[in-house]
């Protein structure tokens, strides 16, 4: 009998295997990937440092190594059981079941598919990307940036909300880090090219964080960076590859067009489909958002409706990564209290 | 009146104690989602009308909020009923009930009837 | 004296006829003037064989409602031919015994009262009397069912009555029974009854019967149908002959206007309330129930429909389809809407003012294109559209490639009919001017109101999926097949409004393999973005959208193809699957 099962190997899932290690208790991690990490392999830089990613992950790899923490890599649950007993039974692909005390959720997120929203033309049109397809491309840069078209880019526009606050895709609410993503993205775009205008169209912009508004400001100060107030409805593409904008100015209150030569979609978080599976084998309870619902919002956040079963990180809503850290280290001592109470 | 040979232009300041609400409760009774609008343009910049015209439904629907029914009257004539802004609006407002409401509502607001 | 018995039948039979007379009379009067010399037109021609078999068919046995319910059909069809042939029978009987056709009219209703002796053949048509009794009968104790409990019709909810209504079907129930009691007491006495009246006779000689019992017997059922004959013109049965008039009115060609006029009029009364309508309408799903065709048809009648329930359909012609008078349930709704809202119509000054010039070629254009508003929005659609026709060489003029007005069928929608006109009349100039002799569409809206309203003269007008399979066979594009599964939906305007049904299906087995939907073709479900509606709301079209999607991807299809951007862009927040129009799907199957 394990003590704790957790499902997902991205920082959630490891930070919360140190800390139950660190507290005493036997874990074992289930992951579906090749490696550890999760989204953050995919990623470029940080808000609001602009520090390397590979940092974060580097240091979680090195941890994971130290204390040889029990992965199981390309493996994916496909039920969780609550026995009568208060113990659970965790089914994976890989014919390997798992009997443990209790089990963390640290699923994480997974994106949302541009495609969906058809009017800004993702896979339609080749100058169209995803913040995330952005981070690959960042990652891999070699030389002088160039759009999907293979033109050094005069102008870039970011777009806010793609997925997120819509009732169209689906998602009612706000994805949280897509705004200070794209500030930081935007500033990095404007640091390796000098040359380019470039716009964010937002809703609202929500600068929580630490660190966050002082981001902002400099992108307007330093950057030049122009902030459009409207949503984009409607996008055209030209002969050259260089697409055609519709955004109303609603400050100014007049439609405008703006024709750039690359647009990137900040694509908001969803609730993984796996998130789904779980609710459908144990009964665990989802907010509307389809993400885990929190047994209590203030004083529960990494509990859920049935007892021994724990969240941490993304799985429960959208968080930036020290918000996940945090979590996941709440997670720990959740569970070392719920371990040493039974 | 006595013609004193200049006029007053109205006061630019909204005063919300004074606001002709006619317009804009009766709206709201028959399509609640009207209040919904967090004025994000998407309707205005995707409008097919907006693309012959200067008809800014999103402004639009500030002013009907403000009392403003003259202007209302002038623009609301411009929408061709098409669908887009619905098809668009991330609230899911629905926009063409709302256009035929402000039609209807004025309408009645001519006939005195409200 | 005791023959006084028969007042109150023949007086109900007079003012029905009176105001059957005046009210007909009027309504074939007010029809317009081409629609009169119609009728005399085709009076002497097949048309009226015709209307007379469907009035059989229909008025009578009720054989659609027999197809989609048999239950609901055998009641209707044992009411309305049971009541038929008991007249016809009746008839027959008095000319056996006197010998001639010409009797009074109450001789047949009240035939076992009047004789009581021997007449040629008197058995097998007191017996055969008796059969028809007994038929209607059941239909008639069906109709008690109904009323206590209609699920057992799988009908989901019957109508509501008014006063006028509930007198003549509470008239309507005693008529029978009250016949069946009359003839049995008048058996018991005078020994004339069939194998039913003479049964019930026999309980009755128990207790004794008196003539006196017989008379009010044959009071009661004298007086329920004259209650009936009153209360018929101004209740639902008034269905009962204004279907037949409308039966024959439709065979001589005589359509339905945009415009509510008699013959609209005509066709509100011509509804029997079957409820068929009611059972198909997808509003259920989100527990709508109160607006659907047949209550619009009696608020039209009661003269109090309110703005919520005319604008809360989807009009998405599904009961159309199975109404079995065949209403233009669709176009009266539309008719309403128009007369709701000719107050304020928007007369589109700025259009006068606009560069109204139409892009050209060069050349002389095959095909002149029209995306509309809805393909705007869907770039996937235009791009593919854009691609096949470049593909095949086709020298096009797209028409609303920067700016375009819309092609009015939303306005028509919501009942903006001279709006609409407005729209019409600036783009079909620029149709015209074009010269292309193919006017191409993507979009079904568009396509719908081009076809209805547009009069385009020598002007083709072709979906593309129509126009991409005429390219397939004449060469000029060739597809290659995948092994994908597709399953098809029908845009409600393209199929039920256009009737094109065969043609994307054509294309989309030469890309694939074609899967069926459990409910396709013309009673293909609407996908709930529908801009007929204007009061729906977003939660419950998601609702009604996720009940059509469990029809179609039933058979876990890889795709699942439309012909419509509405159709698409309502469709592909609902699933992980692929959703692609035919005109996606087409662009990438070319060789």
């Amino acid at each position: 009998m394990i003590d704790v099962l957790i499902i997902g190997g991205g920082i959630a899932g490891i930070e919360t295997a140190c800390s139950l290690q660190d507290l005493g208790y036997e874990t074992v991690i289930v992951e579906k990937e090749r490696t550890i990490g999760g989204h953050l392999n995919n990623w470029d830089t940080l808000f609001p440092t602009h520090r390397p990613a590979s940092e974060v992950l580097e240091y979680y790899t090195e941890e994971t190594r130290k204390r040889a923490l029990t992965i199981y890599l390309n493996t994916y649950v496909t039920s969780i059981i609550k026995l009568d007993d208060g113990t659970f039974e965790v089914n994976t692909s890989r014919d390997v079941i798992f009997h443990s005390k209790t089990v963390v959720i640290a699923s994480g997120y997974s994106l949302f598919n541009a495609e969906r929203k058809e009017e800004y033309g993702y896979k339609i049109y080749d100058n169209v990307l995803t913040s995330a397809d952005l981070e690959k491309k960042l990652k891999t840069l070699n030389g002088e940036f160039k759009t999907p078209t293979d033109k050094v880019p005069e102008k870039i526009a970011f777009i806010h909300c793609v997925g997120s606050r819509d009732e169209k895709s689906g998602n009612h609410y706000c994805s949280k880090l897509c705004c200070v993503t794209a500030v930081k993205q935007a500033i990095h775009m404007k640091q390796i090219c000098p040359q380019a205008d470039i716009f964010c169209c937002y809703m609202d912009l929500r600068m929580y964080g630490p660190g966050f508004e002082e981001m902002y400001r400099e992108a307007q100060e330093k950057y030049h960076i122009q902030f459009i107030r409207g949503r984009l409805s409607e996008v055209g593409e030209n002969a050259d590859g260089t697409l055609q904008l519709k955004v109303e100015d609603t400050l100014a209150a007049r439609p405008s067009k703006i024709k750039v030569d690359m647009l990137v979609l900040m694509v908001g978080m969803e609730s993984p489909q796996s998130t789904a599976l779980f609710k459908e084998t144990c009964g665990l309870q989802c907010a509307p958002n389809r993400f885990i619902q929190p047994n209590d919002h203030h004083i529960g956040s990494n509990k859920t409706n049935i007892d021994g079963l724990f969240t941490a990180g993304t799985s429960i809503g959208p968080m930036s990564i020290f918000d996940t850290i945090n979590h996941a280290k709440a997670s720990a001592i959740t569970i070392k209290n719920y371990l040493s109470r039974n | 009146m006595r013609n004193f040979g200049f006029t007053t232009t109205k006061s630019r300041t909204i005063d919300y104690e004074k606001i002709d609400t006619r317009l804009i409760s009766y709206i709201l009774q028959n399509e609640p989602s009207f209040n919904a609008c967090l004025s994000c343009g998407s309707c205005t910049a995707i409008c097919s009308a907006g693309n012959l015209t200067s008809f800014n439904i999103r402004k639009l629907s500030l002013q009907i909020r403000l009392g403003d029914i003259e202007n209302t009257k002038l623009e609301i004539d411009k929408c061709m009923l098409c669908g887009k802004c619905l098809l668009e609006c991330p609230r899911g407002i629905n926009t063409r009930n709302v256009i035929m409401l402000i039609k209807k509502g004025l309408n009645i607001i001519d006939k005195n009837e409200i | 004296m005791e023959n006084y018995f028969i007042l109150p039948f023949t007086l109900g039979m007079i003012t029905l006829f009176v105001i059957l007379f005046i009210k007909y009379g009027l309504w074939i009067a007010r029809l317009s003037h081409i629609d009169k010399l119609r009728i005399i037109q085709c009076i002497f021609t097949r048309r009226t064989w015709d209307a007379i078999v469907e009035s059989v068919m229909e008025g009578l046995l009720h054989r659609s409602i027999f197809k989609r319910n048999p239950l609901l059909g055998y009641m209707h069809m044992s009411l309305a031919f049971g009541w038929f042939l008991l007249i016809v029978v009746g008839h027959i009987e008095g000319f056996l015994c006197y010998g001639t056709f010409a009797n009074a009219p109450w001789i047949p209703i009240f035939f076992q009262y009047f004789v009581h002796y021997q007449f040629p053949g008197e058995r097998i048509m007191t017996n055969l009397m008796d059969f028809l009794l007994l038929f209607i009968l059941s239909g008639v104790l069906l109709a008690y069912f109904k009323r206590l409990n209609s699920k057992i019709f799988g009908i989901k909810k019957t109508t509501k009555l008014k006063p006028f209504d509930k007198m003549a079907m509470i008239a309507l129930w005693f008529i029978f029974p009250l016949r069946l009691f009359a003839e049995s007491a008048t058996a018991a006495l005078y020994g004339n009854g069939g194998f039913l009246t003479n049964s019930v006779a026999n309980l009755f000689i128990l207790i004794h019967v008196t003539p006196t019992m017989e008379s009010i017997l044959w009071w009661a059922y004298s007086i329920s149908l004259g209650l009936f004959f009153v209360g018929m013109p101004f209740s639902r049965y008034m269905h009962i002959l204004t279907e037949v008039l409308f039966i024959f009115l439709r065979h001589y060609g005589i359509k339905l206007k945009k415009q509510f006029n008699s013959y609209s009029r005509i066709q509100v009364y011509s509804c029997s309330r079957c409820g068929v309508c009611i059972d198909v309408c997808q509003m259920h799903v989100a527990n709508i129930s109160n607006n659907q065709s047949v209550y619009i048809l009696k608020n039209i009648r009661d003269q109090n429909l309110t703005d919520r329930k005319l604008y809360n359909c989807l009009l998405c012609g599904r009961c159309e389809q199975v109404c079995p008078v065949k209403i233009n349930l669709n176009d009266l709704r539309i008719s309403q809407r128009i007369r709701a809202t000719k107050e304020y119509n928007s007369d589109y000054a700025f259009l006068q003012s606009l560069p109204n010039e139409t892009p050209t070629t060069g050349k002389q254009p095959e095909v002149i294109y029209f995306a509309g508003c809805m393909t705007h929005m869907t770039p996937g659609i235009k791009k593919s559209i854009v691609k096949v026709l470049d593909k095949a060489n086709v020298n096009y003029i797209f028409m609303d490639k920067e700016k375009g007005a819309c092609c009015g069928r939303p306005l028509m929608l919501a009942g903006q009919y001279e709006a609409a006109k407005k729209l019409i009349d600036f783009n079909r100039k620029k149709i015209l001017e074009s010269g292309a002799p193919v006017l191409l569409v993507s979009c079904p809206i568009c396509y719908k109101v081009f076809r209805d309203d547009y009069e385009l003269g020598q002007i083709t007008i072709k979906h593309h999926s129509e126009y991409f399979l005429e390219l397939v066979e004449q060469g000029r594009i060739s597809l290659k097949k995948s092994n994908s599964s597709i399953v098809y939906h029908d845009p409600c305007e393209l199929g039920r409004g256009c009737n094109v049904y065969e043609q994307p299906r054509e294309l989309l087995k030469k890309t694939g393999t074609l899967l069926s939907a459990k409910q396709e073709k013309v009673m293909s479900l609407c996908c709930s973005g529908s801009l007929g509606d204007l009061s729906l709301s977003m939660p419950d079209r998601n609702v009604i959208k996720a009940e059509t999607l469990k029809v179609l991807l039933q058979k876990n299809p890889d795709v699942l193809a439309t012909a419509c951007p509405l159709c698409k862009k309502t469709f592909v927040k609902g699933v992980n699957i692929q959703v692609k129009d035919i005109a996606e799907i087409v662009a990438n199957a070319m060789e």
